[in-house]
């Protein structure tokens, strides 16, 4: 948004990496155990890839917006 | 009293809450330590970008206009950001379960005509003249006197909304995850302050695109769930039907929006089209979307006038899939929703939703849809997203008051000659002190609910005569200085004669809503209508008898009397004017398909 200046988009990478990592292991940790969560269709194993989704998302913005790239 | 609560807690990986966060009243979900982990990394995030915009708002113009540096995509996020709120979300939700599609109108025809005609018609006066708020374009326009009943008005306003949103941030809190009150009204104002203070309108944008992200990244899996649960839209559909036949519903035409506008009696809102189209189409829509500042001044922070134009229209696109995460959960509430026995839950009016009924109140279906559908993480996301989003209605009303109570109260009127250094100090202190008002507020608020519904009436009667006398102003070149005062003056006194008549006398209600049928949203319709009509027809009168301002005078601010910078040529898909049409045929489309 301004050179020299760290882009909104790069904070919602951060913020997305972290919150779709931890999803995403927490998804895998109830595949591996078998304890799902008591939750409606807890079946489709919605962290597994929301969080999957979230933090490829999060990845994308936080290299591509990252500090010091043009 | 929910089949999934214990769920929060399944696996030894998580736990419950911390215990400092706990109240003695049931709660709608616990959150494991996962979620808390969510909810407290939020802060830490919102916190970090205060901090690190704080050395991007030295001058008045960074602090209270972002630089006027925003791209069209950040300027419209946060455009439509600012009125994402929880309270919406949580209300509107509500609105869906108890009146079926109906609540969409809010969405688009309350909102997208409005927005597009801010970006293209507008937006270049705005622009243009630079001005740094809705009250300076009215001292630009029609001078002082103008300019500071509207600067009070809104400053008076903003604040005590704010104040209202921190409450209802609490109680909302409180209800779904037993929080105490004190901690999220502390907590969350201390975080506002904060970032806002740091890094001014800036960081209240960064913030607000941060919570758009998050709204749709906590809400959206709930209708796909949702939906996969239901069987799809037709499935929806057929046990909506089966509910409906079997009494187990309350029968209604819950899927289509305009069928049932030819009566007031025909629909449960107790509105007829007119109103729609007319009261709040034209009248709280255009008022709220085209001179509120608080939406206003995210476009103001465009980087140039094609952005400032593209920003409401981005925006609108993103207002129109709003729906998908607000009425579509509280549509599939209606079927999929059941208590622990397994029979279908039906939710109820909030007075008779009290602890020992065991009910649930129509505004508590989004969280309950939440709670059914969200593990460990993907709940604690959902309440992140909802702390977020009032967390950012918040901030917008305290940047918003900060930059109004500097520019267009305090400089005019206390100190003419302030440096901008001394300016941005009294906007950073104008934010600590728009906190501590909406603190006093929330509290007030607490002490005496009934001043809630005030204070939101209080809000209406300020925001339509306002459309009136800046619509009038900004495209007739006779209006007068004179005329632009009156008219302000007595479009607000009548609207507050109105509200005031009917409260007294509540038969009046057959004149001012034109039924005696029509419920309370067709009255505050109506009572808009009347407001923007009699601004106007003041404003034309007495400009008729005044001394009109010279053409070099209205250079900037008025069609006809302005020249518009030329623009430099781009690819159609980047024109402002091809997404405008896109955006009128979605809007068309989903009108048509849910007639």
């Amino acid at each position: 948004m301004h050179s020299g200046h760290i882009s909104i988009w790069f904070f919602i990478g951060v913020l997305l990496t972290i919150y779709g990592a931890m999803i995403f292991c927490y998804g895998l940790y109830e595949l591996a155990t078998g304890q799902l969560a008591n939750v409606v269709l807890a079946n489709l194993h919605a962290p597994v890839w929301w969080g999957g989704l979230m933090l490829i998302l999060g990845l994308f913005y936080g290299v591509r917006f990252r500090p010091g790239r043009n | 009293m929910f089949v999934s609560v214990p769920a929060l807690t399944a696996g030894g990986l998580l736990h419950g809450a911390p215990a400092f966060l706990a109240l003695a009243v049931p709660s709608l979900a616990h959150l494991s330590s996962l979620d808390v982990a969510i909810v407290a990394i939020y802060f830490v995030m919102v916190i970090w970008i205060g901090f690190y915009l704080k050395g991007q708002a030295n001058t008045s113009e960074e602090f209270f206009m972002a630089g006027r540096e925003m791209t069209a995509w950040i300027a419209g996020l946060s455009f439509v950001s600012a009125n994402l709120g929880s309270l919406e979300l949580m209300g509107w939700a509500g609105s869906a379960y108890q009146y079926g599609i109906l609540a969409a109108h809010w969405y688009w025809v309350g909102a997208i005509p409005a927005m597009l005609f801010l970006g293209m018609v507008m937006m270049p006066f705005y622009y243009v003249c630079k001005t740094h708020s809705v009250p300076g374009y009215l001292k630009l326009r029609y001078g002082q006197g103008a300019s500071v009943v509207s600067a009070f008005s809104f400053a008076f306003m903003t604040v005590l909304m704010s104040g209202v949103n921190m409450f209802a941030m609490a109680e909302v809190m409180k209800v779904v995850l037993g929080w105490n009150l004190n901690f999220s009204i502390i907590v969350s104002s201390l975080a506002v302050a904060a970032y806002v203070a740091l890094g001014g309108l800036r960081s209240a944008i960064f913030n607000e695109v941060l919570q758009f992200m998050l709204i749709w990244g906590g809400a959206l899996l709930v209708p796909i769930l949702g939906l996969v649960e239901a069987g799809g839209w037709n499935g929806f559909k057929a046990r909506l039907a089966h509910n409906i036949a079997t009494g187990a519903t309350a029968p209604g035409d819950y899927t289509h929006m305009w069928r049932s506008m030819g009566h007031f009696t025909d629909n449960p809102m107790g509105i007829h089209w007119t109103g729609i189209v007319f009261g709040l189409g034209f009248a709280i829509s255009f008022g709220y979307w085209t001179t509120d500042f608080l939406v206003v001044q995210r476009v103001l922070a465009a980087h140039n006038l094609r952005s400032a134009r593209m920003a409401p229209v981005i925006g609108s696109f993103f207002k129109m899939a709003v729906p998908f995460i607000v009425i579509l959960p509280g549509l599939l509430g209606l079927v999929v929703l059941q208590n622990p026995d397994g029979t279908l839950m039906n939710l109820v009016p909030q007075n008779l939703a009290t602890p020992a009924s065991g009910l649930h109140s129509y505004n508590e279906v989004l969280p309950l849809m939440m709670v059914r559908y969200l593990a460990p993480g993907l709940l604690g996301l959902g309440i992140t997203a909802l702390i977020a989003g009032f967390m950012s209605g918040m901030a917008g009303n305290v940047s918003a008051f900060s930059a109004v109570w500097t520019y267009d109260i305090y400089q005019p009127l206390i100190k003419k000659d302030a440096s901008d250094e001394h300016l941005v100090t009294i906007g950073r202190w104008a934010t600590i002190l728009g906190v501590i008002v909406s603190i006093g507020t929330a509290y007030l608020v607490m002490n005496a609910a009934g001043i809630m519904d005030y204070v939101q009436a209080l809000f209406s009667f300020f925001i339509s005569p306002l459309l009136g006398v800046v619509l009038v102003g900004m495209f007739w070149k006779r209006a007068t200085t004179a005329g632009g005062f009156w008219g302000l003056l007595l479009g607000t006194l009548t609207s507050i004669g109105l509200w005031a008549w009917v409260k007294a006398d509540p038969s009046a209600l057959r004149y001012v809503a034109l039924s005696p049928d029509a419920k309370d949203m067709a009255e505050n319709m109506y009572r808009a209508l009347w407001s923007v009509i009699v601004a106007i027809l003041v404003n034309v009168i007495v400009s008729l008898a005044t001394k009109p301002k010279s053409l070099a005078e209205l250079n900037g601010l008025v069609y006809g009397a302005t020249t518009l910078p030329e623009e430099e040529p781009v690819p159609f898909y980047k024109n402002e004017w091809f997404w405008l049409v896109v955006a009128v045929l979605v809007f068309l489309a989903l009108n048509i398909y849910f007639w």
